[in-house]
């Protein structure tokens, strides 16, 4: 156990086996996913969800994050907002992300594909995030929470994001932008929203677990 | 056959480069504390710097780790593993201006990674977060330093290898390919889809358990026996301990993926991986814990070898929990709590920092030939690593139960106990008002061992400063001696 060469190959080969037997296996697994309808036939041999069946005004799921959204995506990445949120939903009996309403249904392997990067995180500090942009359904509530979480959400240990923000002078004639936000603030002065602030709540607004792929659908009841 | 060179040489040689390492190492450690304690009292207090963009929470987080797993983590790992080669392979280091220049490369490269996460260029990648223009030049030279490690191996003295070296020479070799496989995963050519999540947590438990593990247990096993004096209880079950531990660990990591949206094979190969990696651990700690067992009078007076012991005690520990958070019934509520981060804690400072410092502690007056100033400063140091680090996991491991328990509960009709996420938060507020108070702690000790190292420093320069004019004298009087025995 002395030589150097046998060494080396003992090391490459128990590192090897983990990367073989995990990644690429995955890889072989996962790699190849597509974005489905929800209609499909079972492939008798593979047992996998070879043929669409296809109808009417079907989807293929997940759609593709475009625009505003995926540049608020480079705000989420940069600003870190990864370290105290998820954005994955554990299936109902594992966990309480069903009965908490944070997703009506399991994430799966599908939902990801179309992300350039998967963000599905490590800390729930905050809340989940899988399907919020279905939970809060207006803009305002975003920004606000944003600008300042605690005065949304009483209690809350979310820093703020005012730096996302501009407080600016209403001009001579009183007029305020068509952007401002409802926020109490000093006399003649008003808080409108960055470019940044714009772009992060289009992505958190797409983030919505609305669809039915082959391999998990939405329970047919509407969540209470 | 070259004679066997002297330790003083073998020290000599490694002056600059384990200087550069180790002071670095210490930079880094302040650094990265500072980073924790802002973090920690943004956690409590969300307003706290709350206007300055660089320090969002986000970014200062990020910034702590990477400070301290690859700033102090890998500066620790580099002086300490590649000084104990040398001295186990009985030779100098060949051209020292190599690993100079690598750790000179490494170091810049943390520079810009840390201050890339902080102006914002963060990936977002758990322990990746550093941007593309640092993440090359981390990996160029950390393939240089494990070059230079496997140089010196190799032309090392004929003679008994011990298990030590091949640990150190592991950490070496696993860090680039973990690393560069996960860059290359991850962001070069990145995977599809949940495939960049299992990669992510590939490298994140190799991180911890290929890299920083070995380190700390091959300086474990260097120290313990070197200082009392022994052999390791067994060496045959070293040897099965070191290839078990590289056989397993490199599974263990898909158990993290618990409940994710990954296939179930995966999380179940975690697990067992997890519960088989208590076969080293056992190893590990009948070897570890056996040689010191009679010596506890010496474990107590020895500077390093209260640190080591320390480690080995919190290695035994934390992978013994490790192993129980990976079960289902265990993660489904430890699961994205403080549980997990104070796992890593507990491997990060209560096992590795804590068997470094016990080393530095033992390297630093070898390499300057120069004795520790202040015993007192020592105490101080451990008492407040070992208090703080105790309370920390304390308050991490009883938040996030607590967090997980109330997060988890489903009452009778099937709608959450404690509905009000927000009461669940504020719940956990004390116990992170603990873990503030544990960083001021261990940040007072870190300040001691900091003044101690540049205390003597200072020692030692002035000691080498009075040398060189000793030795001038004496080279001015050979001059003068034949011309006055010319007279």
């Amino acid at each position: 156990m002395k030589s150097l060469p046998i060494i080396f190959c003992g090391l490459f080969a128990t590192l090897a086996l983990s990367w073989a037997g995990i990644i690429w296996r995955g890889q072989e697994q996962l790699g190849g996913l597509q974005p489905m309808s929800e209609y499909y036939a079972i492939d008798a041999v593979s047992e996998s969800f070879r043929f669409e069946k296809p109808q009417k005004d079907e989807t293929r799921n997940p759609e593709a994050r475009v625009g505003l959204a995926q540049q608020g995506k480079a705000q989420y990445i940069g600003l870190g907002c990864v370290s105290c949120h998820t954005q994955q939903v554990r299936r109902k009996g594992f966990g309480a992300d069903y009965e908490r309403g944070w997703g009506a249904r399991q994430t799966v392997p599908r939902d990801y594909i179309r992300q350039e990067r998967v963000l599905t995180g490590f800390s729930r500090t905050g809340p989940d995030l899988s399907n919020v942009g279905e939970r809060r359904d207006s803009a305002n509530w975003f920004h606000a929470h944003l600008y300042n979480p605690q005065a949304v959400s009483p209690g809350s240990t979310m820093p703020p994001y005012a730096f996302l923000y501009e407080k600016r002078e209403i001009t001579q004639n009183g007029e305020r932008s068509a952007k401002a936000l409802e926020l109490p603030t000093d006399e003649g002065y008003e808080i409108v929203p960055t470019l940044r602030a714009e772009a992060l709540v289009a992505y958190l607004q797409s983030l919505k677990l609305d669809y039915n792929l082959p391999e998990v659908r939405l329970p047919e009841e509407p969540q209470n | 056959m070259p004679s066997e060179s002297k330790s003083s040489e073998i020290d000599r040689s490694m002056k600059l480069p384990g200087l550069l390492f180790l002071l670095s190492a210490v930079a880094w450690l302040l650094t990265g504390t500072v980073f924790a304690l802002l973090t920690s009292i943004k956690s409590t207090f969300p307003g706290f710097l709350a206007n300055c963009e660089c320090l969002t929470y986000g970014h200062i987080s990020a910034a702590g780790s990477n400070s301290i797993l690859y700033g102090w983590g890998g500066n620790a790992l580099f002086g300490v593993g590649l000084w104990i080669l040398a001295r186990l392979g009985r030779r100098p280091i060949p051209m020292p201006v190599m690993l100079l220049i690598g750790g000179v490369f490494w170091n810049i490269a943390v520079t810009l990674g840390v201050g890339g996460i902080i102006i914002g260029d963060m990936t977002s990648v758990m322990w990746l977060e550093m941007p593309s223009y640092a993440t090359t030049i981390l990996a160029i030279s950390s393939i240089l330093i494990g070059v230079w490690g496997t140089l010196v191996y190799r032309y090392r003295q004929p003679g008994p290898v011990y298990i030590s070296q091949l640990y150190i020479l592991a950490a070496l070799f696993w860090f680039p390919w973990i690393y560069i496989t996960a860059q290359i995963f991850l962001f070069y050519l990145p995977a599809r889809g949940v495939v960049q999540v299992v990669t992510n947590w590939w490298y994140a438990h190799n991180l911890l358990g290929l890299w920083l593990a070995p380190a700390g247990l091959g300086a474990a096993y260097y120290l313990i026996p070197k200082i009392l004096g022994r052999p390791v209880h067994s060496y045959y079950l070293a040897t099965v301990g070191f290839w078990s531990l590289a056989l397993f660990v490199g599974w263990g990591g898909m158990s993290n993926l618990v409940g994710g949206p990954v296939p179930a094979w995966l999380v179940t190969v975690g697990i067992v991986a997890s519960v088989a990696t208590l076969l080293p651990v056992l190893i590990i700690a009948i070897n570890h814990h056996l040689t010191v067992m009679d010596s506890f009078d010496r474990v107590a007076a020895d500077p390093s070898l209260r640190f080591v012991v320390f480690g080995t005690i919190s290695f035994t520990l934390a992978s013994l929990i490790g192993c129980v958070l990976s079960l289902r019934s265990v993660s489904e509520i430890s699961q994205f709590t403080t549980v997990m981060e104070g796992n890593s804690q507990h491997f990060v400072y209560a096992f590795f920092t804590m068997i470094m410092f016990g080393a530095f502690y033992f390297m630093m007056p070898r390499i300057l030939n120069c004795s520790w100033p202040s015993g007192k400063l020592i105490q101080c140091h451990f008492w407040c690593s070992a208090i703080g680090i105790t309370l920390m996991l304390i308050a991490l491991y009883g938040s996030g139960w607590i967090q997980g328990t109330q997060m988890t509960a489903i009452g009778a009709y099937g709608d959450p106990v404690h509905g009000d996420f927000l009461q669940i938060v504020q719940n956990t507020i004390p116990w992170l008002h603990a873990r503030t108070a544990s960083i001021l702690l261990i940040s007072i000790g870190q300040l001691a061992f900091a003044a101690n190292i540049l205390w003597m420093l200072v020692e030692a320069a002035r000691s080498c400063y009075c040398g060189m004019i000793g030795a001038a004298k004496d080279a001015q009087g050979e001059k003068f001696l034949p011309e006055t025995a010319a007279s």
